[in-house]
């Protein structure tokens, strides 16, 4: 299985050094909090509607918030516990959104729940399958946290082919999806066949990135018995990882682009490994989304960690669990350091799509002095989407916002592989990101003329 | 020989090809309306676009097609132009109070802390579109300067001790284009009071009262002591925030003193304490 060159995607990507600090480190889990925080708005769609109001008293895995319409998902509480208030709480934007936040007690589980450890290899039936995900509550946990149950309903006229699953991590730093693989490959592997039978088909692939080795061979390990589930190892190449460049890479297959492309529409359905492991637990034993996989790393980082973190925890907790806060310390980035957010707080909540907290020094987090382009075109050329950001940059700039619409700025999936090749040390995405919220807004308000 | 050769026929040429777009242009004239013309003389030619057109020649043609000019209105001429416009279409024109750009924010480098330190692209729009700003108020001036750079009266400037935005009384020409580069929405055009006077809550954070105060000394609360104060029923509170109806305002001053954090201020209004200040601005106690 493991012979010729890796597959890739073919254009553009950069190769930052990878710095897999906690990649050896077993999953372990983190000491419940005082307090939880859970969000009402941790998918894209609609935000959850609460179901509980201040006082109630809540169990683990009890539903707080149910779905509001198709693209949205249900939220349940990940302690036991009083609810103090629903309150606006800042997330990861850096804005307040409410939230439920509830005071912890002793941990008492909701009932129907099995917390046991053995694996249930029997997958119930297509509907089954579907509700239980549902409600469960199950979104992407790679970062977008697109609802699953909505990408295991592909409209009829798109027929499936191909389920791919992502467990390629290519961003530095992060190791979550590496130890998940390695730890509980069995429940992977099910977790694959439950997510074929939901779509109806049989070809499975599970893209991992080279750097992985053990993964590799651990995970092909599981499937042998499956014919139908390939394990296709990648050229590590940033981004390997992007939904686009996985379908590219895995299948030679091209997405249209956006704002409408899907990889529905070239029969595609791609899944996190993390999210395919939370898909095992939410149909074999009913346990609904409530605790993930978080990496806790950095240079400077007493104790990089891979932790199994209940939604709604403080950052703080996390940091304070793999050593405390270092001195010296000058970005605090939610994610990987390449798409990842910096933080201005460490109260800010665990959501469902956080998959690393990095801790970065004062040297290795300031930005550069911004210089002139130069005309270099090192952006063009790491650009994977084909894109001349430069130029995207400078129509911002100006407000041009046609001639960027023109340009294609909404097809960038802000990966920054342009900001981080850039020798003017130019903040490319920061303007791109604002220019495809500009046109989208420009294009809302011609469609409501 | 040559030369001559070359000279005689492009002369030739060029009667030739003069003749034809003389004829041309004759014989397809468009006859402008010449009232186009004498509107756009009488407007102030800022080409600013506060009037909802790409400019003043878009803006006099508007004019000259529409009824009557109750719906159109140049914020840069004011009055004044829009009654010359009237007179030479011979419209009726709405008479209409000018009005100026307010801040509403006052979170100064004294009244609000930084909670960390922004480094990425000097553009409020950016700051915006990261997170919620380098103070603990998600609502208040980011202090990059956008609206200095939409100003196209230089009648916005930073002042480097506040680190907010300043509007200069005689140069605002109500544009709007401030109000609208703006990301947080914390410039509103309001009614220029005689004297430039004029009385606001400058402040739009929604958090409520505790949280509010805890990240700006000086922010609105939503304690809704001025609302019961004003006699004209002029201020309505509204998500933990106070508003004062510009249209209703009679700038009598009862609002003013009884805000607790002087998140209410009273511009270019005899002082009763310190009369000398420009803009107002209390410090908080």
């Amino acid at each position: 299985m493991r012979s010729g060159s890796p597959k890739t995607f073919p254009q553009g990507g950069v190769h930052p050094h990878d710095s897999k600090l906690s990649a050896d480190k077993p999953l372990s889990m983190l000491p419940l909090p005082k307090t939880v925080a859970i969000l009402l708005s941790q998918h894209i769609g609609a935000p959850a509607v609460p179901l509980v109001k201040a006082g109630d008293f809540v169990k683990t895995g009890q539903l707080i918030a149910r779905a509001e319409g198709f693209v949205s998902a249900n939220i349940h509480a990940s302690v036991t516990g009083n609810v103090k208030k629903i309150d606006p709480v800042k997330d990861v934007t850096g804005y307040k959104r409410p939230a439920v936040i509830l005071d912890v007690q002793e941990d008492e589980w909701a009932g129907g729940i099995d917390r046991g450890l053995d694996l249930k290899k029997d997958i119930p039936g297509r509907e089954d399958i579907i509700a239980k995900i549902a409600a469960a509550g199950i979104v992407g946990l790679g970062g977008a946290a697109f609802p699953s149950h909505v990408k295991l309903s592909p409209p009829k006229d798109k027929p499936m082919e191909f389920l791919l699953i992502n467990g390629v991590e290519c961003e530095p730093y992060l190791t979550a999806d590496h130890r998940l693989m390695v730890e509980k490959s069995e429940e992977v592997v099910t977790g694959v066949r439950i997510l074929l039978k939901g779509l109806g088909i049989d070809q499975a692939c599970i893209g991992i990135e080279e750097n992985k080795p053990d993964a590799i061979d651990i995970l092909a390990a599981a499937a042998r018995d499956y014919p139908g589930i390939r394990v296709e190892p990648l050229k590590v190449c940033y981004p390997q990882g992007g939904e686009r460049q996985l379908v590219k890479a895995l299948t030679g297959r091209e997405i249209p682009p956006p704002p409408k492309g899907l990889p529905s529409d070239v029969g595609c359905a791609v899944f996190n490994v993390g999210t395919v492991f939370a898909v095992y637990e939410a149909v074999q034993k009913n346990k609904p989304l409530i605790e993930r996989v978080v990496t806790v790393t950095g240079p400077a980082i007493q104790n990089p960690s891979n932790f199994w973190v209940r939604v709604g925890t403080p950052f703080h907790e996390l940091i304070k669990a793999a050593g405390g806060l270092p001195d010296k310390t000058g970005k605090i980035i939610a994610g990987g350091p390449m798409m990842g957010r910096a933080l201005d707080s460490t109260d800010i909540p665990v959501t469902k799509g956080t998959s690393g907290l990095l801790v970065l020094p004062e040297d290795q987090a300031k930005r550069e002095l911004v210089e002139n382009c130069i005309r270099c075109a090192k952006c063009v050329f790491a650009c994977p989407l084909g894109l001349e950001p430069y130029l995207l940059m400078a129509l911002v700039e100006r407000n041009q916002l046609d001639r960027a619409f023109g340009e294609r700025v909404l097809s960038c999936c802000e990966c920054s592989c342009c900001s981080f090749v850039c020798p003017s040390h130019r903040p490319l995405l920061d303007y791109i990101r604002l220019g495809k919220a500009n046109v989208f807004k420009k294009l809302k308000e011609q469609k409501q003329k | 020989m040559t030369i001559v050769f070359t000279i005689v026929t492009l002369s030739v040429l060029g009667i030739l090809s003069a003749v034809i777009l003389y004829a041309v242009a004759q014989k397809f004239k468009v006859q402008g309306d010449p009232r186009v013309d004498q509107v756009e003389a009488a407007l102030p030619l800022a080409n600013c676009g506060g009037c909802g057109y790409a400019g003043c020649r878009n803006f006099a043609e508007a004019c000259v097609a529409a009824e009557d000019l109750t719906d159109l209105y140049c914020p840069v001429g004011g009055q004044a132009c829009m009654d010359a416009v009237a007179d030479i279409l011979g419209k009726k024109v709405s008479q209409k109070d000018p009005l100026i750009a307010v801040i509403r924010c006052q979170g100064s480098y004294a009244h609000r802390a930084k909670t960390s330190l922004y480094d990425s692209a000097p553009a409020c729009s950016i700051a915006a579109s990261l997170y919620g700003g380098d103070t603990g108020c998600a609502y208040g001036c980011l202090g990059l300067g956008d609206c200095v750079k939409a100003c196209k009266f230089q009648a916005i400037f930073m002042n480097p001790d506040t680190g907010l935005p300043e509007v200069i009384d005689d140069k605002c020409t109500a544009c709007g284009a401030c109000v609208k580069a703006c990301p947080r929405f914390i410039i509103e055009l309001r009614r220029r009071g005689p004297k430039n006077r004029r009385i606001f809550v400058s402040c739009i954070n929604q958090d409520k009262g505790p949280v509010a105060k805890k990240s700006c000394a000086v922010a609105c609360i939503g304690c809704g002591l001025c609302v019961k104060a004003c006699p004209f029923e002029a201020i309505t509170l509204k998500n933990n925030l106070a508003y004062i109806d510009h249209e209703k305002c009679r700038l009598c001053r009862k609002c003013a003193p009884v805000c607790p954090t002087h998140a209410i201020v009273e511009m270019n209004l005899p002082e009763l304490k310190a009369a000398s200040e420009p803009a107002g601005v209390k410090s908080s106690a």
